[in-house]
């Protein structure tokens, strides 16, 4: 297991050290400075290995964490904590950050002492661990016995992310459907690869201990129920996020992950998604699809060398989404050799710039309606180099933002369900939005 | 409030003050000044000195100030042991404390103080925890069991604690359960022969259903620790899988990965026609596809292990390719990693896609991913032959790009690529050596020294080109050293009458002006080679070379079985078994893959690998005891003959003949109960000495040689781990062969061998005339296992029934450059449980380019399974050099025997008997037999006429047949006069036979 934890700032000091294992010695610290944050290469693995001694990093801003051990670790879970790790460090004092682990390092070692034992991670949930550990120190002296013993129940407990006796007057619920639509396009607008990955954000302000139920147009569920001849009676309280109910339209998922509340046994057995919800935001399900994905743009590319001093690109970007919609925050950039010396750029709409530091054109456009097209021109100007070596000729990359879910995923309803207090279903106020985003969206040229 | 502060007191005399303010009156300061203290130890100065004074600050109800001295306490107890006995008092009275949280806290704290004195005080408080009526306290005592265990293992034996801790797997709290199987485990792998972690279907029925209800991090420790559980049978396999099958929807990359290593492992219990088989396949692409989403470093993680899983079960992700296609913004290390599953998921069907890719990537700026796409096309034209062509025009693009690493990796791979393709791909030589001047890396002047010595005689200016390399020989490498000394030597070889002077001058670089050991005997030898016998020289150096194998960097099969059994650990991120890298005892205990077993089959079949997974897993396995893992998982074979039940001496001894003696290494390791065989190993003729070169020590430089010119793209983990068997054998082998060897390979050892395999062709024929008057009818030899997939060992063969004994008629012939000794054969389960009667008999060993023919006489009394087709039969055959899998399918009548012929009652009675649905119709087309003859020619092979009539001119013959298992298949043969076309129907209780039967009557009828 984890024999020991580290954090460093940008210069390789010190900030935490807190050791598990005896066999992890104080030269450790060293061992990893020297070898890796002071190493003149490019980190060439998130697992290095000096003296027979591993170490795990992940880098947040210009702080590194540090897991350390001499044992067969599973090296999945130690980078999950770490991550997790960093999650609870932000949810307590926001950016990681040199000057913010300097101001909080009590907590931070309080929070190392508790959420890892003996290198093996305990609980980690920002929610139960804030009812006993909090920036002013710790609660827990003025406590009176049923509070702490509603304490340790919830650390240890099955719910461990949800604490009794959370009232809100007014029980509501926001969800986003957040989407992100990654792209690998050939220059001559094959697609190579494309996939959505996208996440499930819920905040729940409801009162008790409610249970909740998800459904979507998953298209193995709408399968079922069109099959079985029942009309599914969930369908008709529409979140009216997204227009229309009936199981038409369904979606493919490739794969689904669940935040822990989920109960994944009847998720694989009956394929319904019921939880009790922990309060405030959370991630409810990351999907990812691959099939009938909607590409919110086209880029086409056609670059064309013009003799060895010159460049000459043009760029054509067309939205194909309805009319009615807008993206928004739209961003081209197009890459320049590293030998330009003057670039001219003509564009029809938005603002086009050269970025010299970014060896890139940048071209942005504020809004852009579906199905409409626009263009970009420009002329490179190239220092003569006597660099043997072609331009590897990086793709072209997109950035956007449009108000509709690139998989065509449609939440069908969330009803809630609390027995013990007196509000139903239609009580509680609910919310939907979709935002698509591009991922890496690249078009190779 | 800001801590910053406390970092930046520099100041001289900081002890002193520090010392002056934990004895403070005022709580604030006491507070400030342990925080003061606790910072400059994170930084690391030694403020060890003021231990007593913050011991002294311990006594308090501020629990902030109480967990700041405890952190102090774990840091400095250690160096200072009697006073930390200090706070030993403090301890037990907060684990009576009535706040839970301090009661855990204080139990937490003590185990990871590791000071002798107080662990003795720290037991009683702990046997109370354990009990305690707080799952919080519980569950951190667990844990705390473990550290004990870690500073004292003798105490927490004679106190009973892993009783306690056994007990509390049946705790009612999840988290609880979870951390006992963590401290149960780890306990467990510091006692690899104790029973601690008793897992039996009802312990794993309780972890099971902790599963669904634990945190993430305790559903990964069950899930470790179920990896570790061997079920019973095929059926309690399928019903864990079906209940973790559902972690693999867990947002947790580690859950994720824990569950694929469990089904992973216990997959290999399943029968593969099992549709619940399939099914768990199916399921697990999608999920490792989804790792490839998480952040870079778990994405990486992730990779190393789908490299793994690609290489035990290609069929998981063989349709995922795109996912493996590198972005543009990757981190290296993920570039690097996708690369490699892209090459091993490779194929026909995807081959134009990778290419483009490639051909991408090798324009990107990392100079180690070029390199490595540069050397991925090389492989790709190895691994699809259909793609070879395409590999190489794409190669020569990117050498005329003439950047300079982009060449040199270039010529490396297309020397593999001749290697591969020999003789096809020449005419790219010129625009090879046109680029011979850039190339400044050893291995690249390496390669390009190859090409030009192994293709010498269509190079015009070989000698030149040659000479030039010559001029700073010196200066240049090792590798590269020997390349030229061996490429001249063959150059002169070839163009004897121009090059007298260059092959004198290298020979005299080489003995006279060289102190590398290596060298100067390779020019020794090529020297006495030459001025002795020219003939015998050629006969060596330009020997036609063994071909290279497709996969050069593929994981060594046993070494895989343990890394998948270690799938989400460190092993499986660094491809090491953890002995590898973890010290002491940890670790050593090597893991394996569970044979396949069939419900309540497994334990009567003897099962070497079966036995060693099973019931010993403790038992350091040596080389050969593995190798019959690896075929216990693939085929469900052992390394003895069938007919014995494990590898006794005496099996060994009948096997392997004479040669047991000089066969090398695998043999002597396998009985390892029998000194005599391991002193033999270390031949003398191994210790090179550069005097007179006697016959055998010419062929042991000839392996040497031989290897170099192996030198495909090397892989140094694969050959690290590759057991040495190869060199052994062959080095071995030597004295007994080398006398014929090095005067006439080809000659001598063929005229040994041939008559006795030719003796006993005879023998078999002789009892094969006696039994049938018609001759049962055998299908051609076709073969079975090419040379290319063998290593050189090429297998033909066909099946056929004499005298009531079906034989399986094998050639062997070896194609390679070395010796073959200790043929073995096994065959998987199979539909009509085929296995070999007695042991393969190869009596002599195998020299190049020999060939032998033998007789195995076949059983059906082996085990059975249903194959697809149904006379479809896998078999393995070994060798010195390694083990082969091959498929080949069997006439099924063989199958038919001697007393199949039905009464005619019965007959009748029978096929009435039996429902029209098993009932089904062919036709055999262009048959100009009449019904006389085809009736005869059936008969040969046991199918019987039992009445014929005669209806409107068209003959319908009646037949039974017998199979060796009891089936009877009856058939009715319509034969028109005239009509080259008869249509037979055939009637059986086990209708899937009717194919097969089918294909027989076509197959007799025809020939």
């Amino acid at each position: 297991m984890i024999g020991g934890l580290f954090i460093y700032n940008h210069k390789g000091e010190v900030l935490i050290s807190r050791v598990y294992r005896d066999d992890i010695g104080r030269n450790a610290v060293d061992a990893f400075r020297v070898n890796v944050i002071h190493a003149r290469q490019q980190v060439r693995s998130p697992v290095t290995n000096i003296a027979r001694t591993s170490f795990f990093h992940v880098k947040r801003s210009n702080i590194w964490l540090a897991a350390v051990t001499k044992q067969n670790v599973n090296a999945a879970m130690v980078f999950e904590f770490l991550y997790k790790m960093c999650d609870v460090m932000a949810s307590y004092f926001g950016k990681i950050s040199e000057e913010n682990i300097k101001n909080n390092f009590v907590l931070i070692y309080e929070l190392l002492d508790e959420i890892l034992d003996f290198g093996y991670p305990q609980n980690s949930e920002t929610g139960s661990l804030k009812t006993f550990i909090t920036q002013q120190g710790i609660k827990g002296q003025h406590q009176t016995k049923e509070e702490q013993s509603q304490i340790t129940s919830q650390v240890t407990g099955q719910i461990g992310w949800r604490r009794e006796g959370i009232k809100y007057r007014r029980n509501e619920l926001f969800l986003d459907v957040l989407e992100s639509v990654n792209l690998l396009m050939s220059p001559q607008g094959q697609v190579l690869s494309a996939h959505v990955s996208g996440r499930v954000v819920m905040k729940s302000y409801l009162s008790g201990m409610p249970e909740c139920k998800f459904g979507m147009n998953d298209k193995i569920i709408i399968d079922k129920a069109g099959k079985g001849g029942v009309t599914n009676e969930a369908g008709k309280s529409d979140l009216g996020g997204g227009g229309s109910t009936s199981g038409k339209q369904s979606i493919a998922i490739d794969d689904c992950t669940f935040n822990q509340c989920v109960r994944l046994s009847k998720f694989d057995s009956e394929r319904s998604i019921s939880f009790i919800p922990p309060d405030g935001e959370y991630e409810l399900m990351r999907y990812r699809t691959t099939k009938d994905i909607i590409l919110p743009f086209r880029v086409i590319p056609l670059v064309r060398e013009v003799g060895r001093t010159k460049l000459e690109v043009k760029v054509v970007i067309k939205s194909n989404f309805k009319p009615s919609l807008l993206a928004q925050k739209i961003e081209v950039r197009i890459p320049t050799p590293l030998n330009t010396s003057g670039v001219q750029v003509i564009c029809m709409k938005g603002k086009a710039k050269y970025k010299a530091s970014e060896n890139a054109i940048v071209w942005k456009i504020k809004r852009m309606a579906g199905m409409k097209e626009s263009q970009i021109s420009a002329e490179i100007e190239l220092l003569p180099t006597n660099d043997k070596k072609k331009w590897a000729r990086p793709p072209i990359s997109m950035n956007f933002e449009v108000p509709f879910a690139p998989s065509g995923l449609k939440v069908r309803y969330l009803k809630v369900f609390e027995s013990k207090l007196n509000y139903s279903d239609h009580d509680v106020i609910k919310w939907v939005r979709y935002i698509g985003r591009s991922g890496i969206y690249e078009t190779r040229c | 409030m800001t801590d910053s502060k406390y970092f930046t007191t520099t100041k001289k005399g900081e002890i002193f003050e520090l010392k002056a303010e934990l004895n403070s009156d005022k709580k604030e300061k006491k507070k400030e000044a342990v925080k003061k203290v606790i910072a400059s130890m994170t930084v690391g100065k030694d403020v060890s000195a003021l231990f007593p004074d913050v011991v002294n600050c311990m006594q308090t109800d501020n629990l902030e100030l109480k967990k700041l001295v405890y952190l102090y306490l774990m840091n400095y107890a250690k160096s200072q042991p009697d006073m930390a006995i200090m706070a030993v008092n403090t301890f037990v009275k907060d684990c009576e404390d009535p706040n839970p949280l301090i009661r855990a806290l204080a139990v937490r704290t003590m185990g990871c103080i590791r000071v002798d004195k107080i662990t003795e005080y720290l037991c009683e408080p702990l046997r109370k925890c354990l009990k305690d009526e707080d799952p919080y306290v519980r569950k951190t005592a667990a844990v705390c069991v473990a550290k004990l265990h870690d500073i004292n293992a003798q105490l927490v034996e004679d106190q009973g604690f892993l009783d306690t801790l056994k007990d509390l797997i049946s705790d009612s709290n999840p988290m609880v359960v979870a951390n006992a199987v963590a401290a149960l485990s780890e306990i467990a792998e510091s006692h690899p022969n104790s029973n601690l972690l008793d897992l039996n279907p009802q312990s794993i029925n309780k972890l099971l259903t902790a599963l669904n209800e634990c945190t993430e991090w305790g559903q990964i420790f069950i899930l470790d620790c179920l990896a570790n559980y061997t079920p019973r049978d095929d059926r309690e396999s399928q019903s864990i899988c079906e209940r973790v099958t559902p972690r693999l929807s867990h947002a947790n990359s580690a859950v994720v990965l824990s569950a694929v290593k469990v089904l992973m492992k216990f997959m290999e219990m399943l029968p593969k026609d099992l549709d619940y088989y399939g099914t768990l396949l199916k399921k697990l692409a999608p999920p490792l596809v989804t790792l490839l989403s998480a952040e870079p470093e778990l994405q990486y993680v992730a990779l190393r292990n789908i490299n793994l899983i690609v290489q035990k079960r290609p069929e998981i992700l063989k349709h995922e390719m795109k996912v493996f296609f590198v972005k543009y913004n990757d981190p290296i290390y993920v570039k690097l990693e996708k690369l490699d599953i892209m090459i091993r998921l490779a194929s026909q069907a995807n081959i134009a896609q990778v290419l483009a890719e490639l051909k991408e990537y090798a324009t990107e700026v990392d100079v180690d991913f070029v390199r490595k796409a540069v050397r991925a096309i090389g492989r790709c034209a190895i691994k699809v032959e259909q793609s070879a062509e395409r590999c190489v025009s794409t190669l020569l693009d990117l050498i005329q790009t003439k950047v300079n690493y982009v060449v040199q990796e270039a010529i490396v791979v297309i020397k593999d690529i001749f290697r591969k393709y020999p003789n096809k791909y020449e005419s790219v030589i010129a625009t090879l050596c046109e680029n011979l001047d850039s190339l400044d890396e050893p291995e690249a002047r390496a390669a390009m020294i190859w090409i030009v010595g192994e293709y010498a005689e269509r190079i015009d200016n070989a000698d030149e080109l040659l000479e030039s390399f010559l001029e700073g020989f010196h200066d240049e490498s090792t590798q590269v050293q020997l390349q030229l000394l061996t490429a001249i030597v063959k150059l002169f070889l070839k163009k004897p009458t121009e090059t007298q002077e260059l092959v004198q001058q290298v020979l005299s670089l080489a003995t006279q002006d060289s102190d590398n050991p290596d060298l100067r005997d390779r020019g020794y030898i090529y020297w006495r080679l030459l001025s002795t016998d020219p003939v015998a020289a050629k006969e060596v150096v330009l020997a036609e070379k063994p071909l290279i194998s497709e996969e050069t960097d593929l994981i060594e099969p046993t070494l895989l079985e343990e890394l998948i059994c270690h799938i989400g650990t460190l092993a499986s991120v660094y491809h090491k078994p953890p002995s590898a890298f973890v010290e002491g005892s940890r670790g050593v205990m090597h893991k394996r893959l569970p044979a396949r077993t069939g419900s309540g089959e497994g334990t009567e079949c003897p099962d070497v690998g079966n036995a060693a997974g099973g019931s010993a897993p403790e038992a350091a396995p040596s080389i050969i005891p593995s190798q019959g893992d690896l075929l216990g998982d693939l085929l469900n074979l052992d390394l003895a003959p069938p007919t014995t039940t494990g590898p006794t001496p005496s099996t060994s001894g009948m096997q392997m003949g004479g040669m047991d003696l000089l066969g090398g290494g695998l043999d002597s390791l396998m009985d390892e109960s029998e000194p005599p065989h391991v002193p033999l190993q270390t031949d003398p003729p191994q210790s090179p000495s550069p005097q007179p070169p006697s016959p055998v020590y010419t062929h042991t430089d000839y392996t040497y040689t031989d290897y170099s010119h192996t030198d495909s793209p090397p892989d140094h983990s694969s050959t690290e781990h590759s057991p040495p068997a190869e060199l052994g054998g062959d080095i071995g082998g030597s004295p007994a062969m080398g006398a014929g060897f090095g005067a006439a390979p080809t000659v001598m050892p063929a005229s040994l061998n041939a008559p006795v395999g030719g003796g006993l062709g005879d023998l078999f024929d002789l009892g094969g005339g006696v039994g049938m008057p018609m001759g049962a009818y055998i299908p051609p030899k076709t073969v079975w296992l090419p040379a290319m997939k063998a290593k050189g060992l090429e297998i033909s063969g066909t099946f056929a029934r004499r005298a009531g004994v079906i034989q399986m008629e094998l050639v062997l012939t070896n194609k390679a450059m070395s010796v073959m000794t200790d043929f073995a054969i096994q065959f998987n389960r199979n539909s009509f449980g085929l296995a070999p009667a007695g042991p393969l008999q190869v009596l002599t060993p195998l020299g190049p380019n020999q060939t032998i023919e033998v007789s195995l006489p076949l059983s059906t009394v082996g085990p059975v399974m249903k194959m697809d087709p149904l006379n479809n039969l896998q078999v393995a055959v070994k060798n010195n050099i390694d083990v082969f899998y091959f498929s080949c399918q069997y006439p099924i009548s063989m199958l038919f025997v001697e007393d199949g012929k039905m009464e005619r009652q019965v007959f009748l009675a029978t096929w009435k008997d039996i429902p029209n649905d098993n009932e089904s119709q062919f036709q055999i087309q262009d048959c100009h037999l009449n019904s006389e003859a085809a009736s005869n020619k059936l008969q040969g092979s046991n199918i019987f006429t039992i009445a014929k009539r005669t209806v409107e001119g068209q003959d319908m013959l009646y037949m039974s047949i017998k199979l060796s298992n009891g089936i009877w298949v009856l058939a009715e043969l319509k034969v028109q006069a005239g009509n080259p076309n008869y249509t037979i129907s055939l009637k059986c209780r086990a209708p899937e036979v009717s194919q097969c039967v089918f294909q027989c009557y076509e197959a007799v009828l025809k020939n």
